[in-house]
């Protein structure tokens, strides 16, 4: 538990306290009066409001068209559909500018969309809220989906055995067991809306702005470091109280729910009407994940044999001091080093989480660890440049910097996957070893162990994914001559010519090809679906 | 089976860990606390050919090491957050619409260039104290697209009043003044044009008139403008943009094959002038290569370098400009400017009633 606590104080809460104190602080005294100040503009205001509304209407949308595919997941067997279940969580790890850019290429100036009909959706409301739900589909499908499968279908059965209706039996049966996954999906949805930045910065263009993207813009390009802390702190509050409500929510879900195992509940459709519904989400599916991330991979090949792939091998671009295809393997190493420190910090987290003694306090640092997810991700990158600048803890030259921010983003989903197994380990086994005369090693390698390797893999392969696409902090402290894969997209997108946009495609889509590589492989290995995500 | 895998993918994890820990390790860039090595800080678009840079590593001695920081306005505020520590010696790239907050925030100390006397007197916006030396200049104006204009039989505008005119109703692109160096010029531009006051009734205008806000100069120019090549081809339909004096010449020389004529050009009553300096930061480790470097900025060798690797002119009295410069793009000659005291005393809150004016 210590070495956790030290971590999140010095790599999260420290960068952060500082950055917020250069903000709030002048001559020495707090400014406290600012927070009124700032928090009554009518701009700032207009952020805050469209900021809850965006987010609102974003995790309704992604409930509508994600929960018909929880259900068809979950209760009906096709095939494909590990496949298939892989690609709509691919989305979710991939970074914003790569989702942006696809979008842009679909609904954008000369896009798809305005070549076929002339419509264009770039600069407006409804390209963000689509690329929400694009991101945000594979968090439904999965929390809820995963539970939907592992709930008896014969309680419903039986509801209707005794007369109910289909549509009663579900609403009294069904629906009370789901109602906490899908409020705790849908306040996950909630929080990555309300703190959404790539999208609504390069999708809404300079109309729109979300606290995420004020903090930013105040931060790094008006430089009122004031008015940006206290956003800061605006946001803390606000993600604080949606993490404890899904703690809360996460909670009532452990109560007892009679499961089974999520193989036998699923069948071959049968009748018009689930046909229908298979059919309609695999159109869902099609247009609105598959097809962005088609377009994308399609622009990547409009150079004659395969020239942007090439292209990314030279050097002489200008763009960077080193090809960027350097970047691949510069992502490769900064996320296997996050996986290791997300592995290490989360898993010790999760095993003191999950002690059936663990107190309020032990129970309180579980929604704190998931802070890092909700706070603003130039906040974290500028504290860690004025914190992180000073013997003994100098690493503002030292490549580390990005895999330890990065890590942070990793281990709240390390924590997750982790700590439903891990809580579901019989504590009687252990005591069993230990009354035969086990070591606490022993005990721990020979029950524990064999009991939460898969998890432990399924932990560190979504916390390598999530760190290959992690772009907000890192690219405020990534070194020029060794930028990881997002940050060449962005550079290359930023630079004008047909080469450039090429190359970023085709980085995006080597970048798509590893993350779903390394998700089909957390697939097979997945057997137990009571994880979160 | 199961063992096998778990096996692979642990070894397969343990070898990223562990070449992670040892490639990048060597890799890491040595800390300028070296003196033989310079840092210079500068933004995304700082470009120099590698003899010219070559010939300074070889008479100074000094090897010189490369930290792009992001775009000007974020080089600079991160240049100012980490200046009791900075991350390098030489920071080039503050123009005159930020150099008032770099001054204020002490990221520099005096030095003195040598061959400043052969620069401009009216580039040296800190003369008394020689805290930043200026290296370029540049304008930004309105470009226009030659064909359309012939196409349609209409007169390009020459002045900002024109903009607002009913005949360029919807043809202007411009960026957003609050994240786009450009879009800032602009604005500060049509401040010194119209006054304090009058501004504001002038973006009225121009808003009444259809322009377009887009967030940088990159969208604008390469995606609305329907005069730059790029632009064409994503079927831009903006004939008027907010961009830079050079944006001409650089489509004769970037063109595929190259045009007798710019298919471009420049409005040239609507510039406003933007000034580049370095300075030597406050707390540098290595102070003495950083003033050889800054000497350096302001050689011939280098001023003569620039103008085709950043597409700005050089401040130096004498340096040759490039004949596609004086053919195609000529400076302005009579461009807006505005003192950094008054552009600081008035930046934010112009940029705040301009969002509001014209971007809600």
């Amino acid at each position: 538990m210590a070495l956790p606590v030290a971590f999140f104080a010095v790599f999260f809460a420290w960068p952060v306290a500082a950055i917020v104190a250069r903000g709030l602080k002048a001559d020495g005294a707090w400014q406290f009066g600012r927070i009124t100040d700032v928090v009554t503009q009518p701009d700032i205001r207009h952020v805050l409001w469209f900021t809850i509304w965006q987010a609102l209407a974003s995790t309704a949308l992604t409930l509508l068209l994600a929960l018909p595919a929880a259900y068809v997941f979950a209760r009906l067997d096709f095939p494909g559909k590990r496949l298939l279940r892989a690609v709509v969580t691919v989305p979710f790890v991939l970074p914003t500018v790569v989702v942006g850019t696809a979008f842009l290429a679909l609904v954008g100036r000369g896009g798809l969309l305005d070549d076929l009909w002339g419509v264009r959706l770039d600069t407006t409301v409804w390209a963000i809220l689509l690329a929400h739900v694009f991101f945000n589909y594979a968090v439904v499908v999965r929390t809820v989906g995963g539970l939907w499968a592992q709930l008896d279908p014969r309680q419903e059965e039986a509801a209707r055995m005794l007369g109910a209706s289909p549509l009663g039996a579900w609403r009294k049966v069904t629906l009370p067991a789901l109602a906490p996954a899908v409020a705790a999906a849908a306040l996950m949805v909630f929080l990555f809306t309300f703190t959404s930045f790539g999208v609504v910065q390069i999708l809404g263009g300079p109309t729109f702005s979300t606290l995420e993207v004020e903090i930013y813009r105040q931060t790094s390009e008006i430089f009122d470091l004031s008015t940006a802390a206290v956003l800061t702190l605006v946001q803390f509050v606000a993600v604080g109280a949606i993490l404890a409500v899904h703690a809360w929510t996460v909670r009532r879900r452990e109560t007892a729910l009679r499961l089974v195992d999520a193989e036998i509940t699923a069948r071959r459709p049968r009748g018009a009407g689930q046909w229908t519904l298979l059919a309609a989400v695999l159109v869902t599916i099609a247009l609105l994940l598959a097809l962005p991330l088609a377009v994308l991979v399609r622009r990547s090949l409009d150079a004659p044999g395969l020239g942007y792939y090439r292209a990314l091998t030279n050097a002489d671009g200008g763009t960077f001091l080193v090809a960027p295809v350097h970047a691949v393997w510069t992502s490769l190493q900064y996320a296997g080093a996050a996986t290791a420190i997300a592995v290490v910090i989360g898993g010790l987290a999760a095993a003191a989480l999950a002690r059936r003694d663990a107190g309020r306090l032990v129970r309180g640092f579980d929604a704190l660890l998931m802070l890092p997810l909700g706070v603003s991700a130039v906040t974290v990158g500028f504290g860690f440049l004025i914190a992180l600048d000073k013997p003994p803890l100098d690493l503002r030259q030292s490549w580390i910097l990005v895999p330890l921010a990065q890590a942070l983003v990793g281990a709240p989903f390390v924590v997750r996957t982790m700590l439903p197994v891990l809580r579901a380990v019989d504590g009687r086994l252990r005591e069993a070893a230990a009354v035969l005369g086990a070591s606490p090693w022993r005990v721990w390698r020979e029950v524990d162990l064999p009991l939460v390797r898969r998890a432990l893999l399924v932990a560190a392969g979504f916390a390598f994914a999530v760190s290959l696409g992690e772009f907000g902090a890192t690219v405020f402290i990534a070194r020029p001559d060794n930028p990881t894969l997002p940050v060449a997209v962005a550079r290359l997108l930023s630079r004008p010519g047909d080469l450039n946009y090429g190359q970023a495609m085709a980085l995006s889509t080597l970048l798509m090809v590893v993350c779903a590589a390394a998700l089909l492989i957390l697939e097979r290995l997945r057997t137990d679906r009571t994880g979160e995500f | 089976m199961h063992n096998k895998t778990f096996v692979a993918v642990a070894a397969g994890l343990g070898l990223i860990t562990l070449s992670a820990l040892t490639g990048c390790g060597s890799t890491a860039t040595k800390s300028s606390s070296d003196s033989k090595t310079v840092t210079l800080v500068s933004h995304d678009s700082w470009a120099v050919s590698k003899s010219v840079l070559g010939d300074f590593e070889k008479q100074s001695g000094y090897k010189v090491h490369v930290l792009k920081d992001g775009d000007a306005g974020q080089a600079v505020n991160k240049a100012l957050l980490t200046k009791d520590n900075p991350q390098g010696d030489v920071f080039f790239g503050v123009d005159n619409t930020l150099l008032s907050r770099a001054l204020a925030g002490g990221l520099f100390q005096p030095y003195q260039a040598k061959g400043l006397a052969k620069v401009g007197a009216a580039y040296q916006l800190d003369q008394d104290k020689h805290r930043v030396t200026p290296v370029d200049y540049g304008d930004i104006c309105v470009n226009y697209d030659k064909a359309y204009f012939s196409e349609h039989k209409l007169t390009p505008p020459q002045s900002f009043a024109d903009l607002a005119k009913p005949e360029y109703k919807n043809l202007l692109v411009t960026e957003n003044a609050a994240t786009s160096s450009p879009g800032l010029g602009f604005l500060l531009g049509s401040a010194a044009q119209f006054g304090d006051n009058g501004w504001q009734d002038y973006w009225k205008k121009l808003k009444a008139n259809g322009v377009k806000v887009v967030d940088g100069w990159e969208q604008a120019y390469y995606q609305e403008f329907s005069g730059s090549s790029e632009g064409k081809k994503a079927g831009g339909d903006r004939p008027l943009v907010v961009s830079y004096a050079s944006s001409p010449p650089a489509e004769v020389i970037y063109a595929k094959k190259r045009p007798s004529t710019a298919p471009t050009g420049v409005a040239s009553g609507t510039c406003f002038r933007q000034i580049e300096f370095a300075g030597l930061l406050s707390n540098a480790r290595n102070p003495k290569g950083a003033q050889a470097f800054i000497d350096f900025l302001v050689s011939k060798e280098f001023q003569e370098d620039m103008p085709l690797n950043m597409y700005v002119y050089p401040v130096l009295d004498g340096a040759k400009v490039p004949a596609e410069f004086t053919e195609y793009g000529p400076a302005a000659q009579h461009p807006e400017t505005m003192a950094p005291g008054k552009i600081t005393a008035n930046r934010d809150q112009w940029v705040k009633s301009w969002t509001s004016l014209v971007l809600k």
